[in-house]
């Protein structure tokens, strides 16, 4: 997986709440195997002819391709499709910012080398406020976001997932380690749950 | 010590305890659909790994396969590619898959129950959010990304963190003609969409008691809509009964075995949660949604809220760009709105209990003029015993259309949709932007108000008919 440790950019600041996972990639542009990152967010980035919303702040030449994205409350809400994140990716996204996230879209994060960051809501305001004066700087080493006025609002990160983050860390890989572990715990459970193991349905002898 | 029965499951499937409430957990069931499944077999073959524990996963195709009467996988084609992709996928991992046509085929928080595959006490997880239902059972389940599916298909374990705990009690007697449904769309109202995040809640209480156990599953299926990963309710005798005699369920000594585990599975009185909420259920009326948020809704009789009274700046503008999508107008009755639309199926309403309430409603009527309205029923075993019960009569003589299982136009995945700009009352899950198709407004509803606005071709109460 690709490492996160430090990303510095322009912060676009779409604060509106509850944006789902719908709005962030449709479902049909999955199954279409489509060109994710052009697709992400098109209900609000493109009119429905298809020509850009010039409404859309994502949209204002400052933020096209910017790696930082300032969001309302419970982002990435709904569905699990793990496309969302990758859609955001493709939008040249490496970092999320908002006040709480969906628990689902938060997990895939970690999982693609993207940075969901909790900050108080006030904050991620004040940072949409100056997100035209200038770049902000997201160090996940430090567990900081400095402000385009040079303001450093620290952050908390579950140290798993920040180490996981930081060294571009195979979670496969480690689980596989621990095989002897899983053999073991599956063989007492085996014991003492047997109707668990038992899947052949109508097909058992 | 007092403990959850969140935390007796949790607690009984920790492989390593990793520290900072992080476990090593085992995963005892894995759901593959059409959608997700793909890619996360993909992986475990592009690294060269094998499937650890085929006998514990088991495939479906539901999202992507059209629901059109005598469909087959090629009839949307776009979704016959990841309809191969996925059999080929379990082939040759020595996953069972359930075909089209064929009793297990369905939605996969449908069938998964239904066949007995979901057991209390286990662990669950599918690439799929509403995973959730299954906790209606007393399962563990939850819905993770194609890569945490990968990860646990190659070591039939996941890496998670615990989360906090949550208690909704639903306490009293529900009114007259309202459903599982009305309770968890207003307490999603009540609480708002992101106040079960980094939650798993337990729903207790005597109306989740004295539910049959369709109802809850769809209660739990609504939990990702309040924002938590993980819904539960305490496994009872009605569940044990529910689930006797069901193809995968244990049989014979082992079901004693069993039985004298799942005994086990509630919360002890003293248990703590860290947030604990009490539903007066009496109060609550047939409800739906009016915006493009589940936590958007209001009963039926009542006025579509205005923007203006909101304080907050953000949620004043979210309030007024979802009457603006949805063609509405604050201050006007939400009953009386004319439908287009109506859609009585998804894992949330598509069981053989909800058809029946359904039926009831739409024997001796007909659909409205100018209303398309769709019966997918959940699973390939709803659909055989609606049709054996007689209600697919029904549903044709009263101008419904009767489809194959699948989850339809609630997700849009198949080539299906409601047409931009048209008015859905849908006894799904999702109304957001889009969701059912691009520009489609949906009003989230019970089965019976669904029945109830396709007859009328307004939305109406549905204790009126």
């Amino acid at each position: 997986m690709q490492p996160f440790v430090t990303v510095k950019g322009p912060a676009a600041p779409l604060m509106q709440a509850n944006v789902d996972t719908d709005v962030i990639i449709r479902i049909e542009r999955l199954t279409a195997g489509a060109d994710l990152g052009h697709y992400a967010l098109e209900a609000l980035r493109y009119l429905p002819d298809g020509r850009p919303n010039p409404d859309c702040v994502l949209n204002e030449p400052r933020f096209v391709g910017a790696p930082i994205l300032l969001a309302g409350r419970n982002f990435g809400c709904g569905s699990s499709r793990e496309g969302a994140v990758t859609a955001l990716m493709g939008m040249g996204l490496r970092c999320v910012i908002a006040p709480s996230f969906g628990d689902i879209f938060y997990s895939n994060c970690f999982q693609n080398g993207m940075l969901p960051v909790v900050l108080p809501e006030r904050d991620v305001e004040r940072l949409a406020t100056l997100a035209c004066k200038g770049d902000v700087t997201v160090d996940l080493g430090a567990g900081v976001v400095v402000t385009p006025d040079g303001d450093e609002i620290s952050f908390v990160i579950d140290r798993l997932r920040r180490e996981a983050l930081l060294d571009g860390l195979d979670d496969i890989g480690l689980t596989l380690k621990w095989a002897d572990d899983i053999a073991i715990w599956q063989r007492a459970d085996r014991a003492m749950r047997p109707w668990v193991w038992k899947t052949q349905g109508e097909d058992r002898i | 010590m007092a403990r959850t029965l969140f935390e007796k499951i949790w607690d009984a499937h920790v492989i390593r305890d990793l520290g900072d409430r992080w476990a090593l957990l085992h995963i005892d069931r894995h759901l593959l659909h059409d959608l997700s499944g793909p890619p996360a077999l993909t992986e475990i073959a592009r690294r060269g790994l094998t499937v650890r524990n085929p006998e514990l996963v088991f495939a479906t195709p539901d999202h992507a396969v059209s629901s059109r009467p005598g469909r087959d996988a090629k009839t949307f084609g776009l979704g016959g590619h990841l309809y191969d992709a996925l059999k080929a996928g379990s082939q040759a991992a020595h996953i069972r898959f359930f075909d089209l046509g064929e009793e297990g085929q369905g939605i996969v928080h449908v069938m998964g129950p239904e066949l007995g595959l979901v057991l209390p006490g286990v662990t669950l997880i599918c690439g799929d959010s509403h995973t959730c239902t299954n906790g209606g059972l007393g399962a563990l389940a939850f819905g993770v990304g194609q890569s945490e599916s990968a990860h646990a298909l190659a070591t039939q374990t996941l890496r998670q963190q615990k989360p906090r705990l949550m208690r909704i009690r639903f306490e009293g007697e529900m009114g007259r003609g309202v459903a599982p449904k009305d309770l968890i769309l207003h307490l999603i109202g009540k609480l708002g969409a992101a106040a079960g995040s980094g939650y798993a809640i337990e729903y207790a209480g005597s109306a989740i008691r004295g539910m049959p156990v369709e109802g809850r599953l769809t209660i739990c299926n609504l939990s990702v809509e309040l924002g938590a990963k993980y819904g539960l309710i305490a496994p009872d005798e009605k569940t044990f009964d529910w689930l006797e005699g069901r193809r995968f369920a244990p049989q014979g000594a082992e079901s004693h075995a069993a039985l004298d585990n799942w005994r086990e599975l509630y919360s002890d009185e003293d248990a703590v949660f860290d947030r604990d909420e009490v539903i007066d259920v009496a109060s609550i009326s047939p409800t739906v949604s009016w915006g493009t948020s589940p936590e958007q809704v209001m009963p039926i009789d009542g006025i579509i809220p205005d923007p203006a009274i909101v304080v907050d700046p953000e949620e004043r503008k979210a309030r007024r760009a979802a009457l603006d999508y949805m063609g509405l107008e604050a201050g006007q009755r939400i009953a009386g709105t004319k439908v287009d639309w109506v859609f009585i199926g998804s894992c949330a309403n598509s069981r053989i209990t909800d058809l029946r309430e359904a039926a009831i409603l739409a024997r001796g009527r007909h659909v409205a003029a100018g209303v398309t309205a769709w019966v997918v029923p959940g699973s390939e075993t709803v659909k055989r015993q609606a049709e054996a019960e007689g209600l697919d009569r029904i549903f044709l003589d009263a101008g419904f259309e009767w489809r194959e299982p699948g989850c339809s136009i609630c997700v849009a995945a198949n080539g299906e949709r409601v047409p931009t700009g048209a008015r859905a009352v849908s006894t799904s899950n999702r109304n957001f932007v889009g969701r059912q198709g691009p520009g489609a407004r949906t009003h989230l509803a019970s089965p019976a108000m669904a029945v109830a606005a396709a007859v009328a071709g307004v939305l109406i109460d549905a204790r009126r008919m």
